[in-house]
């Protein structure tokens, strides 16, 4: 049996051999990239979330997942994440139908475009340094509601740097993320199946329930994964914004790393990342099923 | 862990004698550790001045290396930036290399992990008590030649580490927005509605687990049990009192952060910076006061030993204790130097006051208001 299995085997991977320097080659530096600054950071981390302080195998912080206050940070951020992204995916669905009717190629698409571009990537320090001189405890809209307005924001306490604090800066991102991610699965609705359901007799709701809906819902809900992904990996602006309670995941990976109090828990920061990337590899494996569904209708 | 050097009860001024002269003994049998080749001194092993042939030997043999690197020293923190400015002024030739101000006493120690064997790892250190005691196995020891002065309890035997400066917790508050807080009670009022705020995380930060202490010793706990302490921060956010952002002198001067839970020294370090911009009060609460110390310690990795430890005599020196006290800090040979009639008699005098007695938690202490803290405070404040 061997010997049949492999003599074919070895001519086929000869020829992959010599195949691979020409049209592979130019994938190398990419590769090299990939491997150095994502696969091996990751292996890294999980790796160490399986050794003790003395290098040794242990399985004990793997155990500490299991911890209360862990779990409660994994809940924050995970209804954190899933909050932003469903307002985030609603109201960005919402700008991008009613985007449809502009011309794609016209000054409002570009601004718009343009705009999302550059709102999506704006968080870290700048945007919760924007939200505390806006909406802070002396920024100027609280200042002035409080002050012409009699209006206290925060009359039962300052939540813009608790948990809920994090919301409105997660949807100031969020929205922009979902248009530039969405409106290329509305702009794939073909003026032909709206005018095939009119000459067929369908109304608009008919047309939507029927045309529309269907085919854009799995790029709605995989873009809906898309920011869930993004608010769960955020880091910086809830790092700017909250110093108390290491509140979500992230921040309780830096706690673990740099505590001056609670010590000898670093490697409690692996197995954090470890959860964190099993939540991550779900979101994105159900993400790129649903992109594949939605491909069907965007050839 | 050396948990017989903290007591439960120090009196920071005070320094008992007999200990003083049983150390000075010890710095002298150290010494014949040193090796000395005849050429030079392998100053990585050296453990005091001897090694060195007194204090120009190892001026010369820091010259010859020529650079210093210092870690996770903030120029606004106890007056850091002048020290660093004063050692700068007196020896030229040896450059200062200023890495991350902002890093904890835990990435410290891991910079001088990750480090080791580079010219970039960080001469020397300045940890916290609980960073200190966890991490002897990285520090060389070295007994500067003012190693009398410094009290027993705030110095390991052999040099590993040593106190320098400290300070009792504090609380900075504005006159313009706050009536002086008199008790912790005060805080838990209407007047202090979203305003209290604490330097940090208490399980991340040392200053925010000293408020923490302070807390539950003046809130009928102890420091055997931080819980009490724990149980006002949970009133004070129930309160809508607890403002939870990291209070910096920014933080201050835009009014944000009125009421802060800081070392004196620090919180006066603020009002020095805000001078003329706000106004910015230090009080200590009346009873018992919650003191603590930062430490210096040597890399026993040090690319640059000598230099490493010409800043410890440096840092020792009445010069530099005395720029401490010019930072609102208490130097750890404040008394020896009273004594000698070589402190800054106005400076020291300006110190706020402590009524009741100065608790310093040891080490299983600490440790344990740590697991505590890990379990109790993020729902707490929540």
């Amino acid at each position: 049996m061997t010997d049949t299995i492999t003599s074919p085997v070895v001519p086929a991977s000869a020829g992959r051999r010599v195949r691979f320097p020409t049209s592979m080659l130019g994938l190398v530096p990419f590769a090299a990239y990939v491997l150095l600054f994502l696969g091996l950071p990751t292996v890294i981390a999980l790796v160490t979330g399986f050794l003790d302080g003395d290098g040794a195998f242990t399985l004990s912080n793997l155990a500490a997942l299991g911890n209360p206050v862990v779990l409660n940070t994994f809940g924050n951020s995970l209804w954190l994440s899933a909050l932003t992204a469903v307002i985030g995916a609603l109201l960005g669905a919402v700008f991008c139908y009613a985007l449809i009717g502009a011309n794609p190629t016209g000054a409002l698409r570009s601004v718009v475009d343009a705009a999302s571009g550059v709102l999506a990537q704006f968080g870290g320090v700048m945007l919760a340094f924007a939200f505390v001189a806006t909406i802070g405890i002396q920024g100027m809209i609280t200042v002035f509601l409080r002050d012409s307005l009699g209006i206290d924001i925060f009359a039962n306490g300052v939540w813009l740097y608790d948990t809920p604090g994090l919301i409105l800066p997660y949807i100031y991102f969020q929205v922009p993320l979902m248009i530039i991610t969405f409106s290329p699965a509305l702009e794939s609705l073909k003026p032909q199946w709206a005018e095939a359901n009119a000459m067929l007799g369908g109304s608009t709701l008919s047309y939507w329930r029927h045309v529309g809906v269907p085919v854009l819902l799995p790029s709605f809900f995989g873009c809906l994964l898309l920011l869930f992904a993004n608010a769960f990996s955020s880091f910086a602006t809830a790092a700017a914004l909250t110093s108390q309670g290491s509140e979500i995941v992230p921040l309780q990976i830096r706690g673990a790393l740099t505590s001056e109090t609670v010590l000898g828990q670093e490697n409690l920061a692996g197995s954090l990342a470890l959860g964190m990337i099993v939540v991550m590899i779900v979101v994105m494996s159900i993400y790129s099923v649903l992109m594949r569904r939605a491909a069907r209708w965007q050839r | 862990m050396e948990d017989h050097l903290f007591t439960k009860r120090i009196a920071i001024v005070g320094v008992a004698a007999a200990a003083a002269l049983a150390l000075g003994l010890t710095g002298c049998s150290a010494s014949a550790t040193a090796t000395d080749d005849g050429s030079g001194t392998d100053a990585a092993t050296a453990t005091n001045l001897d090694a060195f042939g007194g204090l120009s030997g190892l001026e010369d043999a820091a010259k010859a290396e020529g650079a210093l690197n210092v870690i996770a020293l903030p120029r606004d923190w106890a007056n850091y930036g002048a020290v660093l400015d004063a050692f700068a002024e007196k020896y030229p030739e040896i450059t200062i290399n200023e890495a991350t101000p902002d890093a904890s006493s835990a990435e410290e120690i891991q910079a001088a992990e990750n480090l080791a064997g580079q010219d970039t790892a960080p001469d020397v250190f300045d940890v916290g008590a609980a960073v200190a005691l966890a991490n002897t196995d990285q520090f060389a020891p070295y007994q500067v030649a003012t190693w009398a002065d410094i009290p027993d309890a705030l110095k390991e035997q052999s040099g590993l580490w040593v106190g320098d400066y400290g300070g009792y917790m504090a609380i900075g508050y504005d006159p313009d927005a706050v009536p002086e807080p008199t008790s912790l009670d005060d805080l838990l009022g209407a007047d202090f509605k979203g305003k209290v705020a604490i330097n940090g995380d208490p399980t991340q930060a040392g200053a925010a687990f000293a408020a923490v202490g302070m807390a539950a010793v003046q809130n009928g706990g102890s420091v055997d049990d931080f819980q009490a302490g724990i149980d006002f921060f949970s009133d004070l956010n129930k309160a809508g009192n607890f403002v939870k952002i990291d209070p910096t002198p920014a933080t201050i001067a835009s009014g944000e952060t009125p009421v802060v839970f800081d070392w004196d020294y620090l919180n006066v370090g603020y009002g020095n910076d805000l001078d003329g911009q706000r106004n910015w009060k230090v009080t200590i609460l009346p009873g018992d006061g919650y003191a603590g110390y930062y430490n210096q310690a040597v890399n026993k990795d040090a690319p640059h030993p000598a230099a490493a430890r010409l800043w410890q005599e440096f840092l020792y020196s009445d010069d530099a204790q005395n720029l401490w006290l010019a930072g609102g800090a208490r130097p750890v040979r404040a008394d020896a130097m009273a004594d000698a009639g070589t402190i800054d008699e106005k400076l020291f005098a300006a110190l706020p006051e402590v009524d009741g007695d100065t608790v310093v938690p040891d080490a299983d202490q600490s440790a344990a208001a740590a697991t505590l803290l890990g379990e109790k405070w993020a729902a707490a404040v929540q």
